[in-house]
């Protein structure tokens, strides 16, 4: 698999997105529908790839979605981005070893 | 008005750096499963410095899709980048130069902007130096850790991992919805409108960097035009 040439555009475009605003941009955006876009992509973006993918992401839907529902519940209680990603593993992780007893 | 300086970014930047490692360490583990080598996940991480970024680079990757396909992916993805980007520019010091505006922009994730935008006063360049440093030894450690030594873990654990970043994704995605409606819609509609593409049979042609790109701008345009932002908003 030649995976340089995908390494040399990601990087390439990650850090042009950051780099050509923060050096060039000297004004501000004023158009509200295009405001109202850029607001709301990073939550689309990343709904539209944690679902339907996290009930697949331990390799099991049991455990995949009890880790969802801790996600969840922690993520109402608006805790750390470390503390939910660890709780979903934790308790992806107590389902899987529980499973087999069942 | 206090300056803030290298110590202080580094201080600030410390909890966000253990936060990635972790992080990172379940990103390598679950795209060493995709089929990625190891070494290639370092540099990655390194040049990359983004999760969900990443995520779906490693995606189409894996799938062995097209470099156009990446990099619209990459570009939709990071565009939150390029408004935190144009949203600091109005907080930097005036010493800071071309070059240095150039290098900074380097470390713009949605942590590192969230401190950064919120810290009272004007950014210098040390500062931003300091507060970029750890979290890119963290990010790119983490990664080399999952990446080299994921295997050493009970397959079990290392399961269990996989989950990990999507419920990173999950502390950003809940906690937003619940302050703002507009957020909640624009979730629900990519939502919606994935889950259509990826199992409607019709649509069995579009590659999964295709489906982000397309339910991405859907949920985001939906909520844009029903939620319209009010002035000022759209900065946070």
């Amino acid at each position: 698999m030649k995976l340089y040439p995908y390494l040399l555009v990601m990087a390439g475009v990650t850090y042009l997105i950051r780099m050509l605003p923060l050096a060039f941009f000297r004004k501000k955006i004023t158009n509200p529908f295009l405001l109202g876009v850029l607001h709301y992509m990073p939550f689309a973006v990343l709904g539209t790839m944690t679902v339907p993918a996290i009930f697949t992401s331990t390799g099991d839907p049991v455990s995949s979605t009890v880790g969802f529902v801790a996600a969840l519940l922690l993520g109402l209680k608006r805790r750390s981005l470390i503390e939910v990603a660890l709780a979903a593993t934790a308790a992806a992780y107590v389902t899987s070893l529980l499973l087999p007893l069942l | 008005m206090e300056a803030y300086g290298y110590k202080e970014g580094l201080r600030d930047g410390l909890p966000i750096g253990l936060g990635y490692l972790s992080v990172s360490f379940g990103f390598a583990i679950w795209a060493v499963k995709q089929g990625i080598p190891d070494l290639t996940l370092v540099i990655l991480s390194g040049t990359n410095l983004t999760s969900a970024g990443q995520v779906a680079g490693v995606t189409v990757m894996a799938a062995g899709g097209l470099l156009i396909e990446l990099a619209l992916t990459e570009f939709i993805i990071n565009l939150r980048y390029a408004l935190m980007s144009v949203t600091l520019t109005q907080k930097l010091h005036p010493d800071f130069c071309l070059w240095q505006r150039m290098l900074a922009a380097f470390f713009v994730t949605d942590e590192i902007f969230a401190v950064s935008s919120t810290r009272k006063g004007l950014l210098t360049f040390p500062y931003m130096m300091g507060l970029g440093c750890l979290p890119w030894i963290g990010w790119t450690l983490g990664t080399a850790l999952g990446a080299f030594a994921g295997t050493l873990l009970p397959a079990v654990l290392s399961a269990a991992l996989g989950i990990a970043i999507y419920g990173m994704f999950m502390a950003i995605l809940v906690p937003g919805a619940l302050e703002d409606k507009g957020v909640l819609l624009a979730i629900f509609a990519a939502v919606a409108l994935g889950l259509i593409l990826r199992y409607v049979p019709l649509f069995s042609f579009l590659s999964e960097g295709f489906v982000i790109i397309l339910s991405a701008i859907f949920g985001a345009c939906i909520a844009a035009w029903l939620k319209p932002v009010k002035a000022g908003e759209g900065e946070a």
